[in-house]
């Protein structure tokens, strides 16, 4: 069984996939297929945490079987404690997603759902390929789901709105991995090989030529750096928010770049990385103010949840680059957590878009007694976003800010710091509006919203309860990351690469110093 | 020993179907249904392509006195030829204008054209190489404009026509110049004279101008002109075919002169190309992103792809020819793919023509419409699709030899050439208001042949081993003149 579950997990959508393409598109039956084939993978990727070894070192569920043999790409896939919380994740939104479009999606819910799956499978892809042709492979595949049922289902798809959001997002991604792609055949020229281990003890052998190779890890870092996306380039986001259907606005920013960056780049080229830094770590403290004072000022939620994400996941590209322990594993974990929050934040507000049409906050104003539900769980969501204690937030918020207080500039930790408080005026501010702004309901947009149905409350509420599971006991999640964290700095280490000290605060000082 | 006539047993069952075609044509009466010529042509296409199989499990040799040679080489194109004339027929079955007229001849054209095509991949002597790419152009002169009630058919055609002939006359005036140079018009022996030639500058001039002959043909800038008018006017069909075969055939020539009569000229040809290549991607991607029409958008395209195959004879060895062979096929795949939908659902009246007019198709037909994604998703060059896997070997092919920087420059070029195929793919799949029915049916012969293309698009993504195989096999022919 271990050493097909990643198979498993890769197929089992793929089959749900062919069930919907071959069966009428009557009624809800491709939204029953999708959901019951998403519950099955979620039960799948449960496989993964139950029989995972966390003192294990490497790679476990390892598959290694020859695709081609020239070029030799490999499928290669395994999990360690890095991605392990990551698939068991994707495995978790599928069904959320599938109940976020449960209503939204009525024409063509063949075509929705579908691709849908097949963004599953993609997803699950990067996160478990070892062999680096392979991942490209499901990198590159991950696009095209996104893009196309943003321009199909997209909110505003009478002027076009929908299709440029989903043509900037896949510009944005596709050619930052042209790039990507002449690296990984400069790899394969020089050491004939995609594999991810064999490449990670070339690049530490220092065999390969050095400038060569930092124009390569330069490329990985951007093709990661536009999917995260980290401040600069982060212009497909906000439009993507705003456009693309719920199911698929919640999946698209975050994860896959951020683990990208920690597997292809941190883990692959810690030396280059390490040099990257100081300017990773200034790009994500200005992010974190950025995301936070531009989601302070919006009107639309949409556009809010967009810079606060931005904001979040600067916080993640902080931890990742403090090359601390601490840091990185508050960053994995954020990843995960933004996942969760923000899956349950998009769900909860799409419900009330759906309704209304309109996503500015003041055109809803005190719903809170007639969506008593909805506010609920929209509060907690809303908290843990912000960082209570005891939810799922501050845990991760704290694991970075105190990696990089003590590991690599206080100065620096202050800064991020404030992104904290300014994410509790935004989002504080955001429910104010919408559901307790003194009862009055401008327009139709309150009189018209809906409270969340059966199955949108179990499923936030299961959100809810993850949220606050992680923020009581962060051990029991960290334990696996930390597992393979302790082989990444070990190794790093071993390369002479420390946590990046950034005592003068001036990035271009320390990057001086980086590399000397 | 194997007789003369087994070394071009394709040519001449293709021969015998077309001729058989046009009798059976004008022994129907005027007004009977032409559609069964169309079958008739297709069972003589499948026939040689049965042979051209045969043909290679024959030991590879020549014929007719070293003009014509039967190897993996030949076989691999003639299969691949064969395959699209096929697809391109069988889309033509049900897509041409009801009630018109010379359809017998119309099928047995697209025969006779391949006749050329076919000759073209296994002639190794000049004169039968000219006379093959005229056989194959003439046909394709006469297809291109075969919608005369349009002024843009026979627009089409002249065009084409002129600036053709003007390209063949470039051809036979370098294969006179070679000839005065070296007093031989067999390739293998050009390459063998080529050190003990007359004249330097005859030999560099006789291999320039048949350069511009051959580039012309596969549409490389700066002799890409032609391409986007002759597409637009040109039965979708039709398109299907020329935007494919000829090509292929092209390339499959440009390899024999390249590898086969001028390896010596390696240092001076290759920069050439690399000018060429990245000229073709540039110019040809630059231009279709500003498109509106959707035929001419992929006329463009089609000079990119040259432009991308051209990238691999920056390798070293035999590795660009099996890089090429292999681009070949999953560019015909793709573009008879995505040639046939349109042909589909534009249907015979060519309702649809600009890519707005596109929108709608995926709600009026899943089918229709998730198969022109397939295709689009392909020439984007995303994994898991033949497009990508062809990008893939024609790039690394080019770094092996050194040239990261041609690889660098052809990928952001597809990063380009991404957003003009989105915008075609977000027309397709964006909902339109007020439905239309789809004008074209789906009927045995478009089903075949659109499954076959997307089947061989998936397949060569997935799958691409055994394809791959094939083309190094075919590549393979070259290795004993190196």
């Amino acid at each position: 069984m271990d050493g097909m579950i990643l198979s498993l997990i890769l197929v089992v959508p793929l089959v749900g996939m062919g069930a919907i393409l071959l069966l009428p598109d009557r009624g809800k039956l491709s939204a029953w297929i999708a959901l019951l084939d998403s519950l099955l993978t979620f039960v799948c990727t449960l496989h993964l945490p139950a029989h995972f070894h966390t003192q294990q070192a490497g790679f476990q569920f390892e598959e290694n079987l020859p695709w081609l043999s020239r070029p030799a790409i490999h499928f290669h896939v395994g999990v360690d404690g890095l991605s392990l919380w990551l698939v068991v994740l994707v495995g978790l939104l599928a069904p959320v997603g599938v109940v976020a479009s449960w209503r939204a999606v009525q024409k063509n819910s063949k075509a929705f759902y579908a691709l849908y799956l097949l963004q599953q499978t993609a997803m699950v892809g990067v996160f478990v390929s070892l062999d680096l042709m392979l991942y490209y492979g499901f990198w590159e595949l991950s696009l095209i789901p996104i893009a196309v049922l943003t321009a199909m289902f997209g909110r505003n798809l009478g002027d076009g709105a929908a299709g440029k959001a989903a043509l900037r997002f896949f510009l944005y991604t596709f050619l930052a991995s042209a790039p990507l792609l002449v690296a990984l055949l400069w790899l394969y020229a020089r050491t004939g090989s995609f594999d991810y281990a064999t490449l990670q003890a070339a690049v530490a052998s220092g065999s390969l030529p050095g400038w060569q190779l930092g124009w390569v890890s330069v490329a990985f870092l951007i093709a990661f750096a536009v999917k995260v996306p980290v401040l600069g380039l982060h212009g497909w986001l906000p439009d993507l928010f705003s456009e693309a259907p719920v199911a698929i606005a919640m999946i698209a920013a975050g994860k896959l770049g951020l683990y990208s960056l920690i597997r292809f780049h941190v883990e692959l080229f810690p030396a280059m990385a390490h040099r990257a830094a100081p300017w990773m770590i200034a790009l994500a403290t200005i992010g974190i103010l950025y995301g936070a004072m531009l989601a302070l000022v919006q009107k639309e939620f949409w556009k809010l949840l967009a810079y606060a994400t931005i904001g979040s996941l600067s916080f993640c590209t902080l931890g990742i680059y403090g090359f601390t322990a601490a840091g990185m594993s508050g960053a994995v974990l954020q990843t995960v957590n933004e996942g969760v929050i923000g899956a349950a934040l998009f769900l909860m507000f799409g419900v009330l878009y759906e309704s209304a049409r309109t996503s500015r906050m003041a055109d809803f104003g005190g719903l809170a007694k007639q969506t008593p539900r909805l506010v609920t769980l929209f509060t907690i969501a809303g908290l843990a976003l912000i960082g209570l204690p005891l939810l799922n937030g501050f845990v991760g918020e704290f694991l970075v800010l105190s990696g990089t207080f003590a590991g690599v500039s206080r100065s620096w930790a202050a800064i991020a710091a404030l992104g904290v408080i300014l994410s509790a005026a935004y989002m504080l501010g955001a429910i104010q509006k919408i559901f307790l702004a003194d009862g009055q309901t401008n327009g139709h947009a309150g009189r018209v919203a809906r409270d969340l149905t059966g199955m949108e409350t179990v499923t936030v509420g299961v959100l809810a309860v993850l949220m606050l599971a992680i923020g009581v006991q962060p051990t029991v999640w960290t334990e696996a990351i930390e597992s393979a964290l302790q082989t990444v700095t070990h190794t790093m280490h071993a390369q002479g690469v420390s946590p990046v000290r950034m005592e003068s605060g001036t990035v271009i000082a320390s990057s001086m110093g980086g590399r000397q | 020993m194997t007789p003369d006539l087994f070394r071009i047993l394709p040519e001449v069952v293709l021969t015998l179907a077309g001729v058989l075609v046009m009798l059976a044509d004008s022994s129907l009466p005027q007004q009977a249904d032409r559609r069964p010529l169309g079958w008739l042509a297709a069972l003589g296409v499948t026939a040689a392509l049965g042979a051209s199989l045969w043909q290679g499990s024959l030991p590879s040799g020549t014929a007719f006195y070293g003009s014509v040679q039967t190897d993996a080489f030949s076989t691999f194109f003639h299969v691949l030829i064969c395959g699209i004339v096929l697809a391109a027929i069988l889309l033509s079955i049900d897509a041409l204008p009801e009630g018109q007229h010379h359809r017998g001849e119309y099928f047995a054209l697209m025969v006779f054209g391949a006749v050329g095509m076919c000759l073209l991949t296994s002639a190794v002597e000049l004169l039968v190489v000219f006379i093959a790419l005229e056989i194959s152009s003439i046909s394709t002169y006469v297809l291109a404009g075969y919608r005369k009630d349009t002024a843009k058919g026979p627009e089409s055609a002249m065009k084409y026509f002129l600036l053709g002939s003007f390209a063949t006359a470039f051809l036979l005036y370098g294969i006179a110049m070679i000839f005065g140079a070296t007093g031989t018009t067999k390739i293998p022996e050009i390459a063998a004279l080529l050190p003990a030639a007359r004249s330097h500058t005859l030999v560099l001039l006789a291999f320039a101008l048949m350069m511009v002959g051959v580039l012309f043909k596969v549409s490389a800038a700066p002799f890409h002109v032609w391409t986007p008018d002759v597409y637009e006017g040109a039965p979708t069909p039709v398109v299907a075919l020329m935007s494919t075969a000829p090509k292929v055939a092209a390339f499959a020539l440009l390899v024999r002169l390249l590898y086969g009569a001028f390896p010596l000229l390696h240092a001076l040809w290759m920069p050439l190309l690399w000018i060429v290549a990245v000229l073709s991607m540039t110019v040809g991607n630059l231009a279709a992103l500003r498109q509106q029409n959707a035929k001419r958008m992929l006329a463009y395209s089609s000079i990119a792809h040259a432009g991308y195959l051209l990238a691999a004879l920056a390798g070293s060895g035999t590795e660009p020819i099996a890089a090429i062979a292999f681009y070949t096929a999953a560019y015909a795949a793709m573009n008879v793919g995505i040639f046939g939908l349109m042909s589909l659902v534009a249907g015979t009246s060519e309702r649809r023509s600009t890519i707005a007019d596109y929108r709608g198709v995926l709600a009026e037909s899943p089918l229709a419409g998730g198969l022109m994604l397939l295709f689009l998703i392909s020439l984007i060059g995303i994994p898991f699709t033949g497009g990508f896997f062809a990008k893939f070997y024609s790039f690394s092919t080019a770094m092996q030899g050194g040239a990261t920087w041609l690889a660098l420059i052809g990928l952001l070029n597809s990063g380009i050439a991404a957003a003009y195929y989105l915008r075609f793919a977000m027309a397709v799949v964006q909902p339109k208001n007020g439905k239309t029915a789809p004008e074209g049916r789906w009927s045995v012969a478009t089903v075949v042949a659109i499954f076959a293309a997307g089947g061989t698009t998936l397949a060569l993504g997935i799958a691409p081993g055994w394809v791959l195989h094939m083309a190094s096999t075919a590549a393979q022919s070259f290795s004993l003149l190196h």
